[in-house]
């Protein structure tokens, strides 16, 4: 049939073959195996459990922040086990391949490897479990009932979704990039990477980010026009400030990567010359424009880190954070400077003294107000009453391997030391040890403390302890040899070595990496354990650590409406001033409460633009056109929508309230 | 789907006119005319000095034109795009300020490392070598 | 306790009660046209990258036709002309859907809808003409950039073009309820921005391109 109509064939199919499934690949094709028996028994499940109506109707099609915030935690966790198990192969790789052993890795596949690491674990990992821990956690911190945008807010979900699933498609039809996570020019341009590999990357990216710039436009409407009353900006928890800066951030700096991936896209797709020497272009625009957008999005990271460090210190040392307000300036400072670095990515590019020499000092200066944070973790633990519940430990983690890292950092900040420790594994372990230290532990921290929150029972802290320290141990084991290796000179991104004196450091790091899966399993076995000890692990208060901003004041999880009446706040220890007031529970007086109905919308425009995207790269036009229309007309269709909410009648919030005081009772 | 009468969804539209701004914004016919005027007058004079011939050299009238297309974009956000210090409670002023910073960072940044990239890239010259050391 | 004392302030002194609830009718205000400006800030950081790549690209001919030698300046000024009509025909009906007459409204939608048309038109010619001549945009990073610089602008314009047909649809079924009234002033929003980015544009692309 193909073969009778080969042009038929092209038109629909573009350039995709059956020769583009990499059947003669063992590990891809394992892989795939257990990928695709996973997806059926967990298909399987869903189904004998009939499942799938109300996980449609609960979850998937849910403008509840909560639920959406809690999903994207899911999609980071499950992002993170694939760019692990990239993480897990290189670093076998490098222990092993060392001269006349080639290793198990093929050049071509290990450059696949890091680039899908790299790009998943920014992208699919981090933004997703950042973006999740500030959906679930700010618009409880602020009092609202929901987002200013609800329907945006699961639109934006399902469009990281499909960048994710994306991604996960090239892993089995055709291949990814192989040109580093940042696809520079010229390798990445048609010539040098003429398959479909590059054009993934820009789909992916593309879609996703819609998502991302869509949800910060929406957290940071809501953050500035739904506080509860009473809370000014100087009384607004620390992590829904940083949410704040987090979210400038995304909306001032996610429009440049859109801007300047559609100019790769657009040599690559229509022959125009931005990043091409030939005819007047200038590849060196790509690395400037891109670090403009990439240097803000390592703070976009960081700061709801910090927030969560902050949180949990003042809790767990039972005492009002110390330096609150230069707390909150030393945020914004980074906020801004943020913009202002962004060089100090490519030093070695070519630029002047001049030039360097500026960026190079602010990146100096950025180091300042990061340390007042630090120091001010360090004065609300000093004579505080430290628990160490799991929470605290990664705190505590954090402070000591993010100050290496920061240290690190200022090295490279200085350009003629840059020139030699430019692309060498030396930056490699800098940025993991700021990444894992800082915005990973946060994490972890963050997913410990509001657990109990979202499901109404803890973590279990046995596992929760073996996670901290195998991670912990293991990411000094896994990063430590690198800063060596990096000054003896070994660059990144190589999979072969010749000097044998050099693979006992390779041989440790892969320990590490392997100390760092038993931390993942310690983390995984911690939730199945705690889930099935959720009837010991409940918590019944709502505020199971003592906490102090206005999350903990409503029940574990939540009711639907969050607040029964919206609080007004006094003071930024909101919840703490309630229980220092003896604050009682209102219980009558309900009114019916104003919520968004759920819709469909958003997966189903998600689903249309993954469609979209997997004919861009394999050059379905007609597909293509399709897709793209039925976008439109679906997306335009929804704004014909105005029934978008409803009312939860008053004796409904008064029956749940009702249970809850009943609830209370039997605690005492 | 019936007219705008049915209730609870009713109550909440009126409810959101008070709060919304759409009414709050302040908009008049002299305030429209304002701008469309200054906006023709801003708009007239560069192309007339350019299309006339006027300029011989670029450098002046880059900044001239420049300049007027700066003031040309603040009559915009005043008389079309409604924007003071009041709309929004200010965040408006404060995310557009925000904005040009940074439309000036990269616009400037970009030139200017660009324009050292291109100036330390450059070949090798006999200019340059005769006036090395 | 104690550490609250030393930095409690004045007001909240533990003695005095403070009501913790808003009163019944809180309602948090509609954030729809705050959003909106924000998505327009974003939108003019693409801008922003793509004017800066035309200032870094805007002079590199390799070899091909000068701005000086394809741009053509009526034309510019006519279809400045038409956009910044446009933008006074849009003011004109958001004063008459504040006066409620939603026949006059409609009407001076629909001449900017023409207006925005005659623009886009406009562009498409010119685009139209370079690329006959041999000055496409794979031609030299300098066309590169102008054509990306200005084509996304024209997009812009067709999306608020759709746009702008699809809330006259919705105001002729539902009439000028608040929804509406919204949407209609996010558009305003957006059709004076797009007239401010072209400001720019002409400004930057077009005048100081042509200059020697």
């Amino acid at each position: 049939m193909m073969s009778n109509h080969p042009d038929l064939a092209k038109l629909i199919f573009g350039r995709l073959t059956i020769d583009q499934l990499p059947l003669k690949e063992p590990i891809v094709v394992g892989t795939f195996a257990v990928v695709a028996l996973g997806a059926i028994a967990l298909l399987g499940v869903i189904t004998y459990y009939r499942l799938w109506g109300y996980l449609w109707r609960e979850w998937f099609t849910s403008i509840d922040h909560k639920k959406i915030g809690v999903m994207y935690i899911i999609l980071g966790l499950v992002m993170l086990l694939r760019g692990f198990s990239d993480a897990v192969m290189m670093r076998a790789q490098q222990a092993i391949a060392f001269g006349h052993n080639a290793g198990y890795l093929p050049p071509d596949h290990y450059d696949q490897i890091f680039t899908a690491h790299g790009v998943i674990m920014i992208f699919f990992v981090a933004m997703p479990l950042v973006t999740g821990v500030m959906n679930f956690v700010m618009p409880l911190q602020i009092g609202a009932r929901d987002v200013a945008f609800p329907f945006l807010n699961n639109f934006s979900f399902w469009m990281t979704v499909s960048g994710a699933v994306l991604v996960m498609i090239s892993l089995f039809v055709g291949e990814f990039a192989r040109t580093g996570w940042l696809a520079y020019p010229p390798l990445s341009d048609i010539v040098s990477s003429p398959d479909a590999g590059v054009d993934y990357f820009i789909w992916s990216l593309q879609i996703a980010g819609v998502g991302t710039l869509l949800s910060g436009v929406n957290l940071l409407t809501t953050i500035i026009k739904m506080r509860a009353p009473g809370m000014t900006l100087m009384r607004m928890p620390i992590f829904t400030w940083t949410a704040l800066c987090t979210n400038i951030l995304i909306v001032a700096a996610f429009p440049v990567l859109t801007a300047v991936l559609a100019m790769l896209a657009l040599d690559r797709y229509a022959g125009t010359n931005f990043f091409d020497t030939v005819l007047g272009g200038n590849a060196m625009m790509y690395v400037n424009l891109i670090w403009i957008w990439g240097h803000p999005e390592v703070y976009i990271l960081i700061l709801p880190a910090f927030g969560i460090f902050s949180e949990v210190t003042a809790t767990f040392c039972r005492k009002r954070l110390f330096g609150y307000a230069s707390m909150v300036y030393a945020t914004v400072v980074i906020t801004v400077l943020a913009y202002l670095v962004w060089l100090h990515h490519f030093f070695t590019m070519g630029s002047g003294a001049s030039v360097n020499s500026f960026f190079g000092i602010t990146t100096m200066i950025i180091s300042i107000p990061t340390g007042a944070k630090i120091f001010n973790w360090l004065f609300t633990m000093y004579r505080g009453r430290i628990e160490f519940e799991v929470p605290m430990l990664w705190t505590v983690g954090f402070i000591v391997t993010f100050a290496i890292g920061g240290m690190t950092g200022v090295l490279l900040a200085v350009p003629p030391a840059d020139f030699s420790l430019h692309n060498s594994l030396f930056l490699v372990a800098h940025f993991h040890n700021v990444i894992i230290g800082g915005v990973l532990f946060g994490l972890f921290a963050g997913i410990n403390y509001w657990f109990p929150k979202a499901f109404g029972f803890r973590l279990d802290p046995f596992w929760g302890k073996c996670s901290f320290w195998f991670w912990l141990i293991g990411f000094y084991f896994a990063f430590m040899p690198l800063y060596v290796l990096g000054l003896m000179g070994v660059t990144r991104r190589l999979n072969h070595f010749d000097d044998p004196s050099l693979q006992i450091w390779f041989e440790i790091a892969a320990f590490g990496a392997f100390l760092i899966l038993l931390g993942i399993v310690s983390m995984l076995i911690q939730f199945a354990v705690s889930f099935m000890r959720r009837e010991k692990l409940r918590d019944v208060t709502g505020d199971p650590w003592g906490g102090r901003t206005l999350e903990w004041s409503t029940s574990s999880p939540p009711p639907k409406y969050n607040f029964a009446f919206t609080p007004q706040i006094h003071d930024a220890d909101a919840w703490w001033q309630m229980k220092q007031h003896h604050y009682q529970r209102p219980l009558q007086g309900f009114t019916p409460i104003h919520m968004p109905k759920n819709t469909g919308a958003g997966i189903i425009l998600a689903g249309l633009a993954t469609v979209f995207g997997f004919a861009m790269i394999w050059y379905m036009w007609p597909l293509a056109i399709i897709s793209f229309v039925a976008l439109l007309a679906t997306g335009i269709g929804h704004t014909f929508n105005y029934h978008r909410d409803y009312y939860i009648p008053a004796d409904e919030v008064a029956r749940v309230e009702a249970s809850r005081t009943e609830l209370l009772a039997s605690h005492v | 789907m019936s007219a705008p009468t049915d209730s609870p969804h009713d109550h909440h539209d009126e409810h959101d006119t008070e709060h919304d701004g759409v009414e709050a914004i302040h908009v008049t016919l002299k305030g429209y005319m304002t701008g469309f005027g200054l906006a023709a007058i801003l708009t007239f004079i560069p192309f007339f000095l350019v299309m006339s011939g006027a300029f011989a050299k670029s450098g002046p009238a880059d900044a001239l034109i420049l300049l007027l297309a700066g003031i040309q974009i603040v009559v915009h956000m005043i008389y079309f795009l409604h924007m003071s210090t009041k709309s929004e409670g200010g965040w408006n002023m404060l995310a557009f300020v925000f904005t040009v910073v940074l439309v000036v960072i990269t616009l400037s940044g970009s030139i200017w490392i660009m324009y050292h990239l291109n100036d330390n890239m450059m070949p090798w010259t006999m200019q340059n070598a005769r006036n090395e050391p | 306790m104690s550490d609250m004392s030393t930095t409690m302030t004045a007001d909240n002194g533990a003695s005095q009660t403070l009501d913790f609830h808003a009163s019944g009718d809180y309602h948090a205000p509609n954030g729809t046209l705050l959003g909106f400006w924000i998505y327009l800030m974003s939108d003019c950081l693409i801008f922003a990258c793509l004017f800066a790549t035309f200032g870094v690209l805007g002079r590199e001919y390799a070899g091909g036709p000068t701005a000086a030698q394809v741009l053509e300046l009526p034309i510019v000024a006519l279809n400045t002309t038409l956009l910044l009509f446009s933008s006074i025909t849009y003011g004109f009906a958001v004063l008459e859907m504040r006066a409620n007459r939603q026949g006059l409204m409609m009407m001076w939608l629909a001449i900017t809808g023409l207006l925005g048309a005659g623009f886009i038109g406009l562009e498409l010619t010119e685009f139209a003409h370079l690329i006959s001549i041999g000055a496409g945009p794979q031609r030299s990073a300098f066309l590169s950039s102008f054509f990306t610089l200005v084509g996304t602008h024209g997009l812009h314009v067709t999306c608020g073009l759709i746009w702008l047909v699809t809330l006259m649809v919705q105001v002729s079924k539902k009439g000028l309820i608040p929804a509406n009234k919204r949407r209609l002033m996010c558009l305003s929003m957006f059709w004076h921005f797009l007239d401010l980015i072209w400001v720019g544009v002409f400004s930057f692309v077009y005048l100081m391109g042509v200059l020697p």
